[in-house]
């Protein structure tokens, strides 16, 4: 799973805030700064496990704070 | 002078408590009434627990008639419409029906037909273009759901206002508040109220199970609801429904009704942040218990008992529990708190009427109803929460609140009547 | 430092004037107020055939809010959380308080709320959803599923977008629920929270959701949009639902005067609400004392009622209800009555709060909406239906808005031109 990827599926799952560049530099960027709440991350985090067919654990979905960490969550679990 | 708003009459379905005698009993034994879903196969979901009533609406004394044309949640508020007007000791044909009004709060409504319906309509979901030739003649009063109303209505007769109130999990509470205001405004000396929900059905799991608001303690139902404590990790949904008997003071003085407590004052607030998210400071909830007391013209160091929202979600406790030391101060660390979610679950728009109930019961018979399941509690859960048994203890005023998605903060009084009156 | 708005119930000698100063629409044959009134000036109708995919069902004539598009009027944020209903309802909130000139972020922050009504929720995308479920799965359902469908949905959505922390509500009775909802606002006002966003917006026409209005048994079996709703008319054959509805300011009158608003389009001066007894008991129907009482609560007499503005159901029982009802209270012929949602359709919740925003028009420019392609009524109806292609000048001062809702609802409100 790419940044794209996750950028495209962010925004069919909660949009994009209008103050935000999504198509900026976000890797680091958390969440929150990104105009996303953690419904939009539970959102975002199911969509994934639909598409992807992995299993991300609920206790780690509210850790998850940038796009880097969700994209390390997701490969570690597509490897394992 | 102000016109008053007393309760006469109650009726209760809750999980494991069918009638105020049974509900008393299981508040006073800490009891809980949750396990694993019955309704259908709760495997597929992540939550699989919930807190059921064992209801046979032919049993409840609905005839078939009733039964086929009223959703659940309408046969259990019809049912708890008839045991208040029973307790009150009200004769229909004895009150001026334009002087009697009626509200029900549900936040759901009759999911759990439309969900029915559906699946046949659908052919279990394949057609999106559903298919009118199965419908049922009662779906239009599934789909609308004032038709509750209507039912509740016909109990008792009444010809004035009638309505329902769905502001989501603070509509029991909401629902009652707004019967009082219409008695105290003087448009109704008499108020059917309370509210219903029976959301156990799988569309209404899985949408909690999505956001994670449900717990996931499958291996232990039994104790799966667990306000204030460390380990617990999501309400527990349930069903039910409360009525109650509102008249006006010297309305039910005159006709020499037994007054079971008195409303003193109620509140809303929106909190305008998330639309299922809290802030951790309560500023709104705690704005709503100082409108409900500045109504009341109570101070709230006269609150003997809270009952809590305690809804088992760590954002929800930690909520409540800053709303009330921002309103009551000091006082907050001296009154029993307790949440009685912990034994019925979370039965939406209908548990705010069933704690008013309790509220109620709690005054009557001198019972601090506990918190079941609060083994080790949450650090920053800091007050009195009232753990495992019941407490004898005189109550004279109650704080209840509720809390819900959309925001909605309410808060309500109630007390017994002083011995002058 | 916490604020207390509750004023002490209500025990006051004389309650506050509450007054309407923004309107929002969202109707099928207009969006805003002033294209939604200039097309029921001219006869202009809303109603048309859902599209062919609705091929198959027996009815399909819907009042529709056509040219609406979603994204041009809500964020992106918002729109994979909600369903069409609520997108109609935050447009038109966002017009009415723009008409109203209050900007929220500039008042105290609990001095306003929001009470609307909705009797349908966001049915489509809880039909998405539980499709989804069904299908693919629970683990499919979205995270916003768990509101975006509920009655609570437009109030709680509205207040969030605008930061509104007052006392806030939801009602539900059919298509009585959107003047309940003006009702309950101007009790807010009373009690003391000056500004209040109230009314009801409705849109349900997913399949599901349009065999569920065709249960009703109401519907009408016609398929020529200029016949299919003829209510009082002698060859009525049920009615045509629609979506949309409107979205009002109501403001305590001071506080109104009191920032300068712009514009006040009239006073709620009186609200009532009735239940019409059970079935079967030989009592009389609970419209006509609706009226009394809300001309009771207005201190109107009958006759200064310049215009009734009629629930029109379409049926003809209840029809003949509603003009035995005027007739009671008016006289034979006593009032014009207007019914300009024969071009929206019934809107539920909406339909209430549309009937207000009409009347306060009508109360403006002096002239009274008639209905169009309208025959000849019933002998024993004896009401002055105002039908025909041009609307009738007149001199408004108070008008009286009725709505019923299926289940036995009844609710009236008196609008008065100037403030008392």
């Amino acid at each position: 799973m790419t940044l794209d990827d996750l950028r495209r599926i962010m925004v069919a799952c909660a949009g994009e805030d209008e103050h935000v560049d999504l198509a900026g530099d976000i890797i680091d960027r958390t969440f929150a700064e990104l105009g996303y709440d953690s419904l939009a991350v539970m959102e975002t985090a199911a969509r994934i496990e639909g598409e992807f067919g992995v299993k991300i654990p609920d206790e780690q979905v509210p850790e998850l704070a940038t796009p880097r960490a969700l994209l390390d969550c997701v490969s570690r679990a597509t490897v394992s | 002078m102000d016109r008053r708003t007393v309760i006469t009459g109650m009726g209760v379905l809750a999980p494991g408590g069918t009638g105020t005698k049974d509900f008393l009993e299981l508040l006073a034994s800490g009891r809980t009434a949750t396990r694993r879903i019955s309704f259908f196969d709760p495997s597929p979901f992540r939550s699989q627990v919930a807190a059921e009533c064992d209801f046979d609406p032919a049993v409840a004394g609905l005839t078939h008639r009733e039964a086929r044309r009223m959703d659940r949640a309408t046969q259990l508020a019809v049912v708890a419409a008839r045991q208040a007007v029973a307790e009150a000791g009200i004769e229909p044909d004895e009150l001026d029906p334009h002087r009697v009004a009626v509200s029900v709060g549900t936040a759901v409504g009759a999911t759990t037909s439309l969900e029915r319906e559906y699946l046949v309509l659908s052919d279990s979901g394949r057609d999106w273009l559903v298919d009118p030739g199965y419908a049922s003649p009662h779906l239009f009063d599934y789909f609308v759901p004032s038709a509750i109303a209507s039912e509740v209505a016909w109990v008792i007769d009444a010809e004035g206002p009638a309505a329902i109130v769905s502001s989501g999990c603070t509509s029991g509470l909401d629902s009652v508040g707004y019967a009082h205001q219409l008695i105290r405004e003087g448009t109704a000396d008499v108020v059917l109220t309370g509210a219903t929900d029976a959301p156990i059905s799988p569309i209404a799991v899985a949408c909690f199970d999505a956001i994670k608001a449900t717990t996931p303690r499958n291996d232990d139902a039994e104790h799966a609801s667990r306000p204030f404590d460390l380990t617990r990790n999501g309400f527990v949904l349930g069903e039910g429904a409360a009525m109650l008997v509102l008249e006006e003071y010297e309305h039910a003085r005159r006709r020499g009704a037994h007054i079971i407590a008195e409303i003193n004052g109620y509140a809303t607030r929106c909190n305008a942040y998330h639309m299922t998210g809290l802030k951790p400071d309560g500023r709104e909830m705690a704005e709503a218990i100082t409108a409900a007391l500045a109504e009341a013209g109570m101070d709230g160091d006269a609150v003997d008992y809270i009952n809590a929202h305690g809804s088992g979600t760590k954002q929800n406790d930690r909520h409540e529990t800053a709303a009330f030391k921002r309103a009551l101060g000091d006082h907050a660390y001296q009154t029993p708190v307790s949440s009685i979610k912990s034994m019925i679950g979370h039965s939406l728009g209908a548990i705010g009427s069933i704690e008013i109930v309790a509220c109620a019961l709690a005054i009557e018979n001198g019972l601090v109803p506990p918190t079941a399941n609060l083994r080790e509690r949450d650090p920053e859960c800091d007050l009195d929460y009232v753990p495992i048994h019941a407490r004898d203890q005189r109550v004279d005023t109650v704080l209840s609140v509720g809390s819900g998605f959309g925001g909605f903060q309410s808060a309500m009084l109630l007390s017994r009547l002083g011995n002058g009156d | 430092m916490t604020q207390t708005t509750i004023a002490g119930g209500a025990a006051r000698t004389r309650p506050a004037t509450a007054v309407i100063t923004g309107l929002g629409v969202v109707a099928p044959n207009g969006m805003g107020a002033e294209e939604y009134w200039t097309a029921t000036l001219r006869g202009e109708s809303g109603i048309a055939p859902l599209g062919d995919r609705m091929a198959k069902y027996p009815a399909r004539l819907a009042g529709q809010v056509a040219s609406f598009v979603a994204e041009e009027h809500i964020p992106s944020k918002l729109m994979p959380q909600t369903d069409r209903v609520t997108r109609l309802a935050l447009a038109a909130a966002e017009w009415a308080l723009a008409d109203a000139g209050l900007r929220p972020a500039e008042l105290p922050e609990y001095s306003m709320g929001v009470v609307t009504s909705n009797a349908s929720g966001g049915f489509e995308f809880t039909h998405r959803e539980i499709q989804k479920l069904w299908t693919q799965g629970p683990q499919t359902v979205s995270v916003y599923e768990s509101f975006a469908w509920f009655y609570a949905v437009n109030t709680g959505q509205i207040s969030i977008r605008h930061g509104m922390r007052g006392p806030s509500g939801v009602l539900v009775a059919e298509q009585a629920g959107g003047l309940d909802a003006v009702g309950h606002a101007r009790r807010a006002v009373r009690r003391g929270t000056p500004h209040i966003v109230t009314g009801g917006v409705e849109s349900s026409f997913d399949p599901w959701g349009w065999v569920s209005h065709i249960a009703s048994g109401r519907l009408s079996g016609r398929t020529d949009p200029a016949r299919a709703y003829l209510p009082f008319d002698g060859a009525a054959d049920g009615y045509v639902p629609g979506e949309g509805g409107a979205i009002l300011i109501l403001e305590d009158a001071g506080a109104a005067a009191r920032r300068g608003a712009a514009k006040v389009y009239g006073e709620v001066a009186g609200y009532a609400a009735t239940f019409d007894p059970r079935p079967g008991s030989g009592r009389p129907p609970g419209l006509e004392y609706a009226i009394r009482k809300a001309l009771d609560d207005a201190g109107a007499r009958p006759e200064t009622i310049d215009v009734v503005f009629a629930d029109a159901a379409g049926v003809p029982r209840l029809d003949r209800e509603e003009a035995a009802a005027i007739t009671a209270v008016f006289g034979p012929g006593g009032v014009p009555v207007s019914a300009p949602k024969a071009l929206t359709g019934r809107l539920y919740a909406g339909s209430g709060p549309l009937d207000v925003a009409c009347a306060l028009l009508c109360i403006r420019d002096g002239l009274i909406p008639a209905v169009p392609n309208i025959g000849d009524l019933p002998a024993d109806y004896r009401i002055d239906l105002v039908r025909g292609d041009a609307p009738r000048p007149a001199k408004v001062r108070n008008a009286l808005v009725l709505a019923r809702g299926k289940g036995g609802f009844n609710a009236a409100v008196v609008l008065r031109k100037e403030a008392q």
